[in-house]
C-alpha cells in the first residue's frame, strides 16, 4: 500500500541507460531458476553497482517483493548500492595473507587513501574493499584491482597499483 | 491482558496432512499425538511448557532462537522442539541441568542487546521475551553494555497504528514470516547479514513500503518492537470480548481489547473461523471512528432542511418523528412512506426495521441497498442450484487447485480472504482472474495469474459460454456428475445451445478482446483440475446480464462436478459485512424474511399472525422507485437506518431533489452524513461496539457482535426502532437482541436451528441450521442440490451496443481500496487517511497522453450528470477507453458524475489546459436477462456505494 503523501526519500531516478541495462539483464535472466543472484550480478557488471531505484522494476519482473531483493542485496557484500570508483580494488584480509603481513598494507592503503574499506577516494578514483581469500594462498598477500589478481603484493607494488589507478588519464574528467 | 492467556501450542496443527497416531514419552507423560506433530506441541498437549521465542502456533517451526532445545533419549545433541517431528516411542527431556544452562546463556546474549527499559516498555506485562528471561531463571549479564549493540538504533514511527522500534527487536523473524505466510504480502525483511541483521520493511520506511498495515508482523512480534501505537498510549488491556467487524464480507472476528469501557485495540481472533487470526488494516486498526468528536450523541429535529438544527430528548424524537408519519400518512395514503435497511446494521436491527414497515407503516416499501448486489445471485444460484448463497465456507479455498476470481479484487475488498487465497495459490494452486482491469492478484509477489482473461466490458456471459463450449466440445464435462445430479433434459437443450459454433472462443475472442487460444487454455485448466473453485464480485452481479452470467457460473460449475465438496463451488465476495443478513431478513419490498414472496398467502399467514397485523400482499416501492415517487409528490416520508444514500447512490442531484421533496426524512446513523442535509429528524446512531447482535458474512456465517460499551447516545440502533414502533402505535418488546433472534428462528426455516446459546457454543454457524442440519452447513449441495437436480439455464449472451458521442468518450468505473471503505465515514475518521487522502482518477498512459494529462495532474471530470476534480494517476492497470475512481471522499463528489440510468459516459478535462480533447463516446445501452431489467433501474446503486464498490462500471453498465 503506497501512500499518497510525497514519500520521503526517494531513491535516484534511474537514467535511461540505466534502465535499459535494467531491461537487459532482466531479459537474460528472468527465466532462470534462482533469477535473482544471476540478474544482480549481470547489473553489478554492467553499472559498477546496483542502483536502490533498480529495485521496483527487477521485484516485478520476478515476481519477488521489494523487500525480498532488497535483503538480498543488502545480504551479500560484494553488491553495491551507490557508484564505486572508477578503479575497484579488493585486499584480501583473510588468513594466509594476514600471516604473510595484510595488515600492514591495509593500514598504508587506507592512509594513502584517505579512507576506511568499503569506501571511496576523494578523487573518485579507488573503491577499496575487503575480501577474505582469493584461493591465492601461495602467493599471499593478494589483491583484486578491477578483477585482475595479484599475487604477493608489497607496499611499492601496491602503490604502482594506486598510482596506476590514480593517474589513469581520467582525472580531468572530473 | 496477558497474552500467556491465549493459548500457542507453538506449532501449527498438521493434523489435517499427517498420517497415523504416534505415542511417545515427554517428561515421562505418555503423550499420543499424529505424526508429524512438532515436539513442542506435543509437549504442550501433554501439559508441558516449552520454552520458546521464534516459535508461534500462526507460524510454521523455524527453530532459530535456540531456547526451546530438548534432549531425546539415544539422540546426540540439542534438536529443537518446535522443528522436530514426534516419532513412536521417542523419550523426551524438555528440562535437564544441562538444558537450563543453555537456554540460560542463549537468553543471556539476547538481553546483551536489549534495553532494560522493563518498565516503561509498551510491552511490560505482555512481552515473551520478559516471561522467557522469568522462565530460564536468568539473574545475570556477563558481558555487559559497553560493547556494540543496538540499543540507539532509530525507531521507525511513520506508520500510523504501530511503531517500530528495533533497539528491542531479537530478531526471530516472526515478523517477517507472519507477512510472508499469512498475509502474503512479503514487505519484509532480514536486511544485511551477522551482527547487522535488521528487520527492514525494504529500503525505506514502514509507510513508504509495500507494507499494507494488516497487523500480522505486530501480532506476531513477541517483544515490544512493533507495537500498537495505541498501546503506547493507553497501556496494557485488561478485558476482552470477542466480537465481529463490521467492515465488509469477510465478517472478520476480533478480540475487542479494553480498559474499562475504552477499546485499547482490536485483535484477531485465533479460533475465527471466517479469518482464522487474520485481519485487515480496517477491522485492525480502522475502529477509532466509533469514539471519534463528529459522533452525534444527541437526537435532533427541525421543521425544514433549511433550519439548523435542534437537539431533543429521545423521546420528542420519536413522537415527533412518529407524528410526522402518521400526519402523512393521512393525507398521503399509506403508501407514502417507507423504510431504508442497512446492510451494516445487525440481523436484528435490519429485521427490525422491515417489521416497521410491513407491520407499523402497513406496507412493504422497504428496501436496501444490499438487495442490489445480491439480486443476481440469488436469482441466479437460486434457480440453477436452489440456494440464494454462496455454496462454501472460506476454509474450502485451501483445498482448491484451481481458482478463478470473476469482476472481484479480493486483495483490496476482502483481503483476509485473498490472504487466505493467496495462501493455497504459493502451495501451487493456480488462478484465473476474468477482470478489464489488471487488479493486484495478476501479478503479485510470489503470486502469478496463469491466465487473465482482461475481457472487454460488459462480456462476462460471453466469457462463460466461451469456457463452457471448450469444456462441452473438448469433452471434458463430468457426464457421470451431471447424469447423477442435474435435469437431463435442460442439460440436453443446453449442451445443444452451448455446442453452438457461436459460442466458441474463435467466435467470441473478438468479442471479449482476448485470444481465443487463452479461452481455450483457461477452460482445459478449470475443467481438468482435481478441485476448481469460482469467486466473483460485483464485478458480476452488477451487470445488465449479471443473473445470466451467475447462471453462467452455476452451470459452467456443474458441467465440471465443481459443486459439493470443500475446494470447488461458487461463491459470491460481499460488499459489507452484512449483505447476505440483511437480505435474508426480508429487507426487499417483495420479500419477507427467508427469500419469501409477499404475495404467497401461506407466508402471509404466517407472519400476520406472529405481528398480530394483515401483510400487505402488494410488493412496495425500491429505493429508486422511491425517489420518482418522491418527485412525483407521492412518496413523502422515509426512514434511513444506517445508509448514506445522499453520497453512495449514483446521480446525485436526481437524489437529492427526491429528498428535498419529501416532507419527513429521518436518518439514523452515526456521523451527520450526506443524506441528514435533507432530514428533519436525525436519529444517533450505535457503533458495532455499542450494541449486541449477530452478522451474516458472504459464507452464510451467522457471527455475534458484543457489546463492549454502551451506545454514546443512550440506545442502540434496535432500541430507536422499538420505541419509534412504540411511538407508531405499533409496540414491539425485545429486552435483547437474542428474543428478536428467537422470533427470526422461529418463522424462517433456514435459521430455525439458530439461537444465541448455540452461536456462543459453536463461535458462528453457517445457516441452514436446522433439525437437518443442527450445526449448520460449511458445504451446501453435498449430495445433492437444494433444489434437488440442478438446472442449466441457457445463458445468451447479449451485446450492450455502444453509441458514440464526441462529448462523452471515456467509462467511468468505480471501486474501492484496501484503507477505505465504502463512502468514507468511517475510515476517513481514521489514521487510514495516510494512506489515501484523496479519491483519485486512474486512467491508461494513451488516454492521458491524448489529453496531454500528466500523473499528478488536477482532472476535470464531466457526465451528464455533472462534473468534479480528481488528481489524475497515470496507469497501465487501466486499459485504454475506461477511466477509474474510488468514492472514498465527499468532497470529490464522484457519484456527482455517476447518473442513474448507468451511462456513464463522461469526459475528462486537464484543468491544467483548458483544451479539451475527446475522441469517441461511449454510451451503453440497457440490455439484458429478464431478472436484471426487472432489477435494473437500482441496480447502480449497490456498486456506487452501497456496497463493496468493487463495481467494474464498465461491466456494471447496463
Amino acid at each position: 500500500m503506497q501512500p499518497t503523501a510525497d514519500p520521503g526519500a526517494t531513491p535516484v531516478p534511474l537514467t535511461a541507460a540505466q534502465r535499459a541495462a535494467i531491461d537487459v539483464a532482466i531479459a537474460a535472466c528472468r527465466d532462470l531458476p534462482g533469477a535473482l543472484l544471476p540478474l544482480l550480478h549481470k547489473l553489478q557488471e554492467q553499472l559498477g553497482y546496483v542502483p536502490p531505484a533498480s529495485i521496483p522494476p527487477i521485484a516485478k519482473a520476478l515476481g519477488l517483493s521489494q523487500a525480498d531483493v532488497h535483503g538480498v542485496i543488502t545480504f551479500y557484500h560484494d553488491f553495491r548500492t551507490t557508484p564505486p570508483g572508477r578503479h575497484v580494488v579488493k585486499l584480501c584480509r583473510a588468513e594466509a595473507c594476514q600471516a604473510m603481513g595484510c595488515q600492514r598494507l591495509e593500514q598504508h592503503v587506507q592512509d594513502r587513501l584517505g579512507i576506511t574499506f568499503g569506501q571511496t577516494s576523494a578523487d573518485g578514483a579507488v573503491t577499496l574493499e575487503a575480501v577474505y581469500c582469493l584461493g591465492n594462498c601461495a602467493l599471499s598477500p593478494a589483491l583484486l584491482v578491477d578483477g585482475r589478481l595479484q599475487g604477493r603484493v608489497s607496499k611499492e607494488r601496491l602503490d604502482r597499483v594506486l598510482d596506476t589507478c590514480v593517474h589513469d588519464g581520467k582525472e580531468a574528467q572530473r | 491482558m496477558d497474552s500467556n492467556k491465549i493459548l500457542d501450542r507453538g506449532t501449527p496443527d498438521r493434523s489435517a496432512r499427517v498420517g497415523a497416531p504416534v505415542t511417545l514419552q515427554i517428561d515421562g507423560v505418555a503423550v499420543t499425538v499424529p505424526a508429524g506433530t512438532s515436539l513442542m506441541r506435543a509437549a504442550h498437549d501433554a501439559g508441558v511448557k516449552v520454552p520458546k521465542l521464534c516459535a508461534t502456533d500462526s507460524l510454521d517451526a523455524f527453530g532459530s532462537c535456540r531456547l526451546c532445545l530438548v534432549e531425546v533419549e539415544g539422540r546426540r545433541g540439542y534438536p529443537a522442539s518446535c522443528t522436530t517431528p514426534c516419532e513412536p516411542g521417542m523419550k523426551v527431556k524438555t528440562q535437564t541441568d544441562k538444558l537450563a544452562k543453555l537456554r540460560r546463556s542463549t537468553m543471556e546474549l539476547y538481553i546483551s542487546d536489549h534495553p532494560l527499559d522493563c518498565l516503561t516498555c509498551p510491552a511490560n506485562g505482555n512481552c515473551e521475551l520478559q516471561d522467557m528471561a522469568g522462565v530460564v531463571g536468568l539473574r545475570e549479564v556477563r558481558y555487559g553494555y559497553q560493547g556494540e549493540n543496538h540499543l540507539a538504533a532509530p525507531k521507525d514511527q511513520s506508520n500510523p497504528y504501530f511503531t517500530f522500534d528495533p533497539s528491542k527487536c531479537i530478531v526471530c523473524s516472526r515478523c517477517v514470516r507472519a507477512c510472508e505466510e499469512i498475509q502474503g504480502t512479503f514487505a519484509l525483511t532480514v536486511q544485511g547479514r551477522g551482527f547487522d541483521s535488521k528487520i527492514a520493511p525494504g529500503p525505506g520506511s514502514f509507510l513508504e513500503s509495500e507494507c499494507v498495515s494488516c497487523g500480522a508482523c505486530v501480532q506476531a512480534c513477541p517483544t515490544a518492537t512493533l507495537m500498537e501505537k495505541s498501546v503506547y498510549d493507553q497501556g496494557q488491556p485488561d478485558h476482552s470480548a470477542i466480537t465481529t467487524c463490521a467492515y465488509c464480507g469477510v465478517g472478520c472476528s476480533f478480540r475487542a481489547e479494553m480498559k474499562g469501557d475504552q477499546v485499547v485495540r482490536m485483535v484477531p481472533h485465533k479460533d475465527g473461523r471466517a479469518n482464522r487470526g487474520h485481519s485487515c488494516v480496517k477491522g485492525r486498526f480502522a475502529f477509532g471512528y466509533a469514539t471519534h468528536k463528529d459522533r452525534i450523541k444527541q437526537p435532533m429535529i427541525r421543521a425544514s432542511i433549511q433550519e439548523p438544527w435542534r437537539e431533543v430528548t429521545w423521546e420528542q424524537a420519536i413522537a415527533h418523528a412518529a407524528s410526522e408519519i402518521r400526519r402523512i400518512q393521512g393525507k398521503y395514503g399509506r403508501g407514502s412512506v417507507g423504510g431504508i435497511t442497512s446492510s451494516r446494521c445487525t440481523n436484528e436491527e435490519t429485521y427490525l426495521v422491515q417489521k416497521l414497515v410491513r407491520a407499523a407503516f402497513g406496507n412493504n416499501n422497504v428496501d436496501t441497498c444490499a438487495r442490489v448486489c445480491h439480486s443476481p445471485t440469488g436469482y441466479g444460484l437460486k434457480t440453477t442450484l436452489g440456494e440464494s448463497a454462496g455454496t462454501q465456507d472460506f476454509d474450502s479455498v485451501m483445498h482448491a487447485d484451481v481458482v478463478v476470481v470473476m469482476g472481484a479484487n479480493p486483495t483490496d475488498a476482502h483481503p483476509v480472504f485473498a490472504s487466505r487465497m493467496k495462501k493455497r495459490l504459493r502451495e501451487g494452486a493456480q488462478l484465473i482472474v476474468i477482470d478489464p482491469r489488471k487488479i493486484d492478484l495478476v501479478d503479485s509477489p510470489h503470486t502469478r495469474a496463469a491466465f487473465h482473461i482482461q475481457l472487454q466490458p460488459g462480456t462476462n456471459v460471453a466469457v462463460m459460454n466461451a469456457l463452457a463450449h471448450v469444456v462441452v466440445t473438448e469433452g471434458l464435462a463430468k457426464v457421470d456428475y451431471v447424469r447423477a445430479r442435474c435435469e437431463l433434459p435442460e442439460f440436453d437443450k443446453w449442451q445443444a445451445f452451448i455446442r453452438d459454433p457461436k459460442n466458441s472462443p474463435e467466435v467470441l475472442g473478438p468479442v471479449i478482446g482476448v485470444p481465443a487460444t487463452t479461452l481455450r487454455d483457461a477452460a482445459r485448466l478449470y475443467a481438468t483440475a482435481r478441485n476448481a473453485a469460482i469467486y466473483y464480485g460485483l464485478g458480476v452481479t452488477e451487470h445488465s446480464q449479471g443473473s445470466t452470467t451467475v447462471m453462467a457460473i452455476a452451470n459452467l460449475a456443474m458441467l465440471t462436478g465443481n459443486l459439493g465438496r470443500p475446494g470447488v463451488g461458487v461463491n459470491p465476495l460481499r460488499g459489507q459485512n452484512n449483505v447476505q443478513g440483511s437480505c435474508d431478513m426480508g429487507s426487499f419490498p417483495h420479500e419477507l424474511p427467508g427469500y419469501r414472496h409477499v404475495s404467497d398467502p401461506t407466508v402471509r399467514e404466517l407472519f400476520g399472525q406472529s405481528w398480530g397485523v394483515p401483510i400487505d400482499d402488494e410488493p412496495g416501492l425500491r429505493i429508486p422507485n422511491m425517489f420518482d415517487a418522491a418527485l412525483d409528490g407521492s412518496f413523502k416520508a422515509l426512514y434511513v437506518q444506517g445508509e448514506d444514500i445522499a453520497q453512495s447512490d449514483p446521480d446525485t442531484h436526481h437524489v437529492q431533489a427526491a429528498l428535498t421533496a419529501m416532507e419527513c426524512v429521518i436518518v439514523q446513523d452515526l456521523f451527520i452524513n450526506e443524506t441528514a442535509k435533507y432530514a428533519h429528524v436525525f436519529l444517533p446512531g450505535a457503533s458495532f461496539l455499542e450494541k449486541d447482535g449477530t452478522f451474516t458474512n458472504a459464507e452464510r456465517r451467522i457471527s455475534r457482535v458484543r457489546r463492549v460499551m454502551p451506545p454514546l447516545a443512550g440506545l442502540a440502533d434496535w432500541e430507536a426502532t422499538m420505541a419509534l414502533a412504540k411511538a407508531l402505535g405499533y409496540p414491539m418488546h425485545y429486552d435483547h437482541p437474542s428474543q428478536i433472534m428467537a422470533e427470526i428462528a422461529a418463522l424462517t426455516p433456514t435459521f430455525t436451528g439458530v439461537t444465541y446459546d448455540k452461536i456462543d457454543q459453536l463461535g458462528s454457524i453457517q445457516w441452514p441450521c436446522n433439525d437437518q442440519a443442527p450445526t449448520g452447513t460449511p458445504v451446501m449441495h453435498v449430495d445433492q442440490f437444494v433444489r434437488g437436480k440442478g438446472r442449466f439455464v441457457i445463458t445468451e449472451y447479449v451485446a450492450t451496443p455502444e453509441r458514440t458521442s464526441r462529448k462523452f468518450p471515456l467509462i467511468l468505473t468505480t471501486g474501492r481500496i484496501l484503507s477505505q471503505y465504502n463512502v468514507g465515514a468511517q475510515t476517513r475518521r481514521t489514521a487510514n487517511t495516510a494512506w489515501h487522502a484523496a479519491d483519485v482518477l486512474e486512467l491508461h498512459p494513451h488516454d492521458a497522453e491524448a489529453r496531454g494529462i500528466r500523473d499528478g495532474d488536477r482532472v476535470e471530470v464531466e457526465s451528464r450528470a455533472g462534473k468534479t476534480v480528481l488528481r489524475a494517476e497515470v496507469t497501465e492497470r487501466m486499459q485504454p477507453g475506461v477511466v477509474y475512481t474510488t468514492f472514498h471522499h465527499p468532497e470529490s463528489g464522484a457519484n456527482v458524475v455517476t447518473t442513474e440510468n448507468s451511462d456513464w459516459a463522461t469526459i475528462v478535462r486537464n484543468t491544467r489546459s483548458p483544451r479539451c480533447r475527446s475522441a469517441r463516446c461511449w454510451c451503453r445501452r440497457r440490455r439484458g436477462s429478464r431478472s436484471s431489467r426487472r432489477l435494473r433501474s437500482s441496480r447502480r446503486r449497490c456498486c456506487r456505494g452501497g456496497s463493496d464498490g468493487r463495481a467494474e462500471a464498465g461491466q456494471d453498465v447496463q
